[in-house]
C-alpha cells in the first residue's frame, strides 16, 4: 500500500494529465447533449458581454458597409410589396377565407456580436437569447441568404453553428429543375460551397440559383443560397458535384434573422424525433 | 523586478483576450490561423511545479474554448503540450544545463534553443488542435498543410513578440 502511494506521488503529473484530458474529451464528445457543459460556450454571460463591447467598436468601423447592405435589402423587400404592382387580375367573386391560413414562420432580428470565418469549424454569437424566444436548432438567415443553426442558448445570447462548419449539411435545390441535394462546405473558401448528390441526368445551368427546399423544420422554403459556379463529376461517380458561389457574405455579416417555425415540434415528432438540416 | 505570479497572471489574461477578440479573426485563405495564446505555456518559469503547469494550461485552454464555442479542443491540445514540456526540456538541454535561467524566453536562452523549443511546442499543439477540429481522415493532407502554415504564422508572432518586448524592464 505504501509503495502504491509512492508510485502515485512520483508520477502524479501523469495521472493529473490523464484526469484533465478525460474531462476535456468528455466535454468534446458530450457537447450535444450535456447540459451542464453548455456554460463553457460563447453564449454565456461573460463572453457575451466581452463580445458585445468588441463588436460595438467594430460595427462603428463597418457602419457604411452595413448601411449599404440594409438599404439594398429594404429596396428588395419594397419591390415585393403587392401595392407596388399593377395587377391584371379581375375579381371573379371567389372569396378566400383568411382563417384557413396562418403565418408559419416568424423572424427574430438579431445582431452578430462575434463571428469567425477562417477556421474549419466556425461559430457566431448573437445578442438574442431565451427571453426573446430563441430555442436550440432554429435556423438563422440574413438578407442575402442562409447563415447557420442555433447551437446553444442563454438568457440574452445564443451561439450559432455557422454554415461554414464541417457538420453543416443543408438541403438545397436547383431553382430551374427543383432537383435537390445536400449543401456542404469543404473548408477552404468562405465564399464557395458544394452541392452534392445531384444525379447526372439533370441539366445544371451555370448561374442558376440555388434555394433551400424547406424539407427541414429549420429553414423556410426558397431562401436564397447562392448561384451555380461550375459542375464537375468524379470518375465513376453517379452524381455531380456542383460548386456554388454563396450569396451570403459571411465576412461582413452584421444583422441576421432567427427563423422560428411554429410547426417545428409537430414536424420533428411525426418524423420520429430526428432533426434534419 | 515584478513578481512572477503577477506578470504571469497578466500575461494569461492579456493573451486569452487578444486571442478571442483579435487573433481568431486574423488569417489568410482558411489556412493560416495564428494561436499566439500558447506563448503563456511556453513562458512559464522552469521552476513551476508540473501540477501548476498542467492546471494553468487546462484553464487557459478552457477559457479559449469557452469564447470560441469549440467544446474542449483547445483544452485537449493545451494540456498535452503542458505535459510534454518537461520532456522537451530534457531532450534539448543546452550545454550549461538550466542553472542560471529562470524563464524559457528568447533573451535568456538564446535564439537557437528558444526557436527549437517553440517549433516543437507550437507544431504539436496545432497538429492536435486541427486534427480534433476536422476529425476525419479524408481531409488529412489539407489538415497537415493547415497545421504547417498556421504553425509558421504563430511562430513568427511568438518570435516577433519576444524581440519587441525583450528590452522592457519586465523581463
Amino acid at each position: 500500500m505504501r509503495n502504491l502511494g509512492i508510485f502515485f506521488i512520483r508520477y502524479y503529473s501523469f495521472f493529473l494529465f490523464l484526469f484533465l484530458e478525460v474531462i476535456a474529451f468528455s466535454m468534446l464528445f458530450n457537447s450535444n447533449n450535456y447540459q451542464s457543459a453548455s456554460f463553457f460556450n460563447s453564449s454565456n454571460k461573460i463572453s457575451g458581454k466581452i463580445f458585445s463591447i468588441s463588436s460595438n467598436v467594430e460595427s462603428f468601423i463597418n457602419l457604411s458597409i452595413v448601411n449599404d447592405s440594409l438599404s439594398i435589402e429594404n429596396a428588395r423587400l419594397k419591390n415585393q410589396v403587392l401595392s407596388e404592382r399593377y395587377s391584371n387580375k379581375i375579381n371573379t367573386g371567389v372569396y378566400t377565407d383568411t382563417s384557413m391560413s396562418f403565418q408559419q414562420y416568424t423572424y427574430i432580428q438579431a445582431k452578430v456580436i462575434n463571428n469567425t470565418i477562417l477556421k474549419r469549424n466556425n461559430y457566431l454569437t448573437l445578442n438574442r437569447g431565451r427571453i426573446h424566444g430563441i430555442r436550440k436548432n432554429m435556423g438563422v438567415i440574413c438578407g442575402d441568404g442562409i447563415v447557420g443553426i442555433v447551437k446553444d442558448v442563454s438568457d440574452h445570447y445564443c451561439s450559432v453553428i455557422s454554415f461554414l462548419h464541417k457538420d453543416a449539411r443543408i438541403s438545397a435545390q436547383l431553382n430551374s429543375s427543383k432537383d435537390f441535394g445536400s449543401l456542404v462546405w469543404d473548408g477552404l473558401n468562405p465564399k464557395i460551397a458544394s452541392l452534392r448528390d445531384i444525379p447526372t441526368h439533370v441539366k445544371v445551368k451555370i448561374g442558376d440559383s440555388i434555394t433551400t427546399t424547406g424539407f427541414s423544420s429549420i429553414f423556410p422554403e426558397n431562401v436564397m443560397v447562392g448561384k451555380v459556379n461550375s459542375v464537375s463529376q468524379k470518375n465513376g461517380d453517379n452524381f455531380f458535384e456542383v460548386s456554388i458561389n454563396l450569396s451570403t457574405n459571411f465576412s461582413t455579416l452584421r444583422y441576421v434573422y432567427v427563423v422560428s417555425d411554429i410547426l417545428a415540434d409537430e414536424k420533428v415528432k411525426i418524423e420520429g424525433g430526428r432533426i434534419n438540416d | 523586478m515584478i513578481n512572477p505570479i503577477i506578470s504571469n497572471t497578466f500575461r494569461f489574461l492579456f493573451l486569452a483576450l487578444l486571442q478571442v477578440v483579435v487573433l481568431n479573426n486574423v488569417g489568410l485563405f482558411n489556412l493560416f490561423n495564428p494561436y499566439l495564446y500558447i506563448l503563456f505555456i511556453l513562458l512559464l518559469p522552469f521552476e513551476t511545479a508540473p501540477f501548476f503547469v498542467l492546471l494553468f494550461s487546462f484553464l487557459l485552454g478552457l477559457s479559449i474554448d469557452t469564447f470560441s464555442s469549440t467544446d474542449g479542443m483547445h483544452t485537449i491540445a493545451c494540456t498535452f503540450i503542458a505535459f510534454i514540456r518537461p520532456m522537451i526540456f530534457l531532450i534539448i538541454t543546452p550545454r550549461g544545463g538550466y542553472e542560471h535561467q529562470i524563464t524559457p524566453n528568447l533573451k535568456s536562452m538564446g535564439a537557437p534553443w528558444f526557436i527549437t523549443y517553440a517549433i516543437i511546442m507550437v507544431f504539436t499543439h496545432h497538429l492536435i488542435l486541427f486534427n480534433i477540429e476536422v476529425f476525419r481522415l479524408s481531409e488529412f493532407f489539407i489538415t497537415l498543410a493547415r497545421t504547417a502554415l498556421s504553425s509558421l504564422f504563430t511562430l513568427v508572432l511568438i518570435i516577433l513578440s519576444q524581440y519587441l518586448l525583450s528590452n522592457s524592464k519586465k523581463r
